[in-house]
């Protein structure tokens, strides 16, 4: 695990790690943060109604690439009046993510915190947390073991397959569900019918911690800092050229430029910022200034996603790491849908003819078709983030396109790939 | 005009057998694997419309009313 960078403005999850030097134990939890608040529900007081009223003030959205009002998801939840399952999703498909591994390594018990809160409040019995490797999991287990059992709740670990597509909230709710770990059609969603049939809360381990403190500290404390559309701190995960890639927390509404600087500043001249993960979408380094909100960022062309941030260095060929990219993309299809298992491969195999400079004016024309005709028309967003993903790179590498004309005349291409597509894996 | 009705598809169990773009050309057009893109159904084509989901073999198309 790569040390987080040292000295941002704010830190709030990451604070207990950076002042104690090492992962905090139930009892330095305690010491910095307390004991768990009490949020009812009272006898004959309606499930959730005082945490879904601080979730909404605070503005807390989540921090899994979806940033859905999370007061609201709740409130879905308890509408049902039945007692739901509550999941924590760290299983973090994005293999260029480390923010949910991070957090439960360094800061387990306020990810668990935020989850027994959520299960209290709404009267669930059941909460699973989701994560995809061993030591995770171990680290989950470990944690638990500490707190001993949650009275009246059974909290169970539960690993998910390494599949990009398995960490969507639906193929959660499949594989805890006993079936296999892949999307499902909605309606119905999770909190209508999730685990078992129940009504089921999915949301990311960065968004529990962050619930966990705004019981402590209250809406007022969270929005202090980001923006006022974007409240709190958000958990990025910078990599590629920077001098110190890893896991930072800043206030939503930081610069790229700043998370970038927060990485140790880049460590050659960039050319371009991938933003939100690989089913996400490429900044030009002109627009570093953007500041990191999902608003901001959609209105960019880029996707803040799980707070992804690749710095592309200009000696890299932007069409081939696309490429290769869109390829692993299709690679992840779930394979259930027909626009997604025949539409990713051949847009792959369209961007791979452009890269190669084997691509022609047919190629092109059929490369935007095939672009619009994909997106919207899977049972999840997968196809449509490995769309935008690949329209993105179109524009912004789009005057270097011109230098791939001929086979051979961006030597760039012919090095080896450099954004990682196994995540080790 | 507005269009009270509209199709939906389950595209997970669709296998493009393609029944309900012959039945309804006018909404359902086939993308280049033969996969069904829909369009609002117009008023004077419904019960067209309740053809092809019935006739489905997959029971991949459900009839709705318009948001």
């Amino acid at each position: 695990m790569t040390a987080p960078a040292t000295a941002p403005s704010e830190r709030r999850l990451l604070a207990g790690y950076h002042a104690l030097g090492r992962p905090a134990g139930l009892r330095d939890h305690r010491a910095r943060y307390g004991a768990l608040p009490s949020l009812g529900p009272e006898p004959g007081e309606r499930a959730g109604t005082r945490l879904i009223g601080l979730l909404d003030e605070a503005g807390l959205t989540g921090r899994g690439g979806g940033a859905f009002p999370t007061g609201r998801k709740l409130r879905s939840v308890a509408e049902s009046g039945r007692s739901p399952v509550v999941v924590v999703n760290a299983a973090e498909g994005e293999p260029l993510s480390g923010k949910d591994r991070l957090l439960l390594a360094v800061a387990p018990h306020l990810v668990l915190d935020g989850a027994v809160l959520a299960a209290s409040a709404l009267r669930a019995r059941r909460i699973a947390v989701c994560v995809h490797s061993a030591e995770s999991a171990a680290q989950v287990e470990s944690a638990l073991a500490e707190r001993g059992p949650v009275r009246s709740v059974a909290v169970r670990v539960v690993r998910v397959p390494g599949r990009y597509v398995a960490s969507e909230e639906t193929a959660l709710v499949n594989h805890l569900s006993g079936r296999e770990a892949k999307p499902a059609f909605t309606p119905p969603r999770p909190f209508e019918r999730g685990v078992g049939g129940r009504p089921t809360l999915v949301a990311n381990a960065e968004t529990y911690a962050h619930i966990a403190l705004i019981a402590r500290y209250g809406p007022r404390w969270f929005r202090a800092c980001g923006t006022p559309d974007a409240p709190g701190t958000a958990l990025f995960t910078v990599s590629g050229a920077v001098l110190r890639p890893g896991v930072i927390e800043a206030p939503l509404g930081t610069s790229v430029a700043g998370l970038l600087r927060m990485a140790g500043g880049p460590a050659e001249q960039l050319q371009a910022i991938l933003t939100g993960g690989y089913g996400g979408a490429w900044l030009p380094i002109r627009r570093a200034r953007t500041p990191a909100t999902p608003a901001a960022f959609a209105a960019a062309g880029a996707a803040l996603g799980p707070g992804i941030i690749v710095a592309l260095p200009a000696r890299v060929c932007g069409v081939a790491e696309s490429a290769r990219i869109m390829r692993w993309l299709a690679d992840e299809t779930a394979g259930q849908c027909g626009p997604c298992t025949f539409g990713l491969p051949a847009i792959a195999e369209d961007l791979a003819a452009l890269a190669d400079g084997r691509a022609g004016e047919t190629v092109w024309r059929r490369l935007h078709g095939r672009l619009s005709a994909v997106a919207g028309r899977g049972a999840c967003r997968h196809p449509d983030g490995a769309v935008r993903f690949a329209t993105s790179a179109l524009r912004v590498f789009g005057p270097h396109l011109a230098a791939h004309r001929h086979p051979g005349n961006c030597p760039a291409a012919q090095g080896p790939g450099l954004l990682p597509t196994r995540g080790g894996r | 005009m507005t269009v009270p009705w509209r199709l939906r598809l389950n595209p997970i169990l669709c296998t493009g057998h393609a029944l309900c773009a012959e039945l309804l050309p006018e909404v359902i057009v086939l993308d280049e694997w033969g996969y069904p893109i829909l369009s609002p159904v117009p008023d004077e084509l419904l019960s067209l419309a309740r053809r092809a989901v019935a006739d489905c073999p997959t029971l991949a198309l459900a009839i709705e009313p318009a948001p």
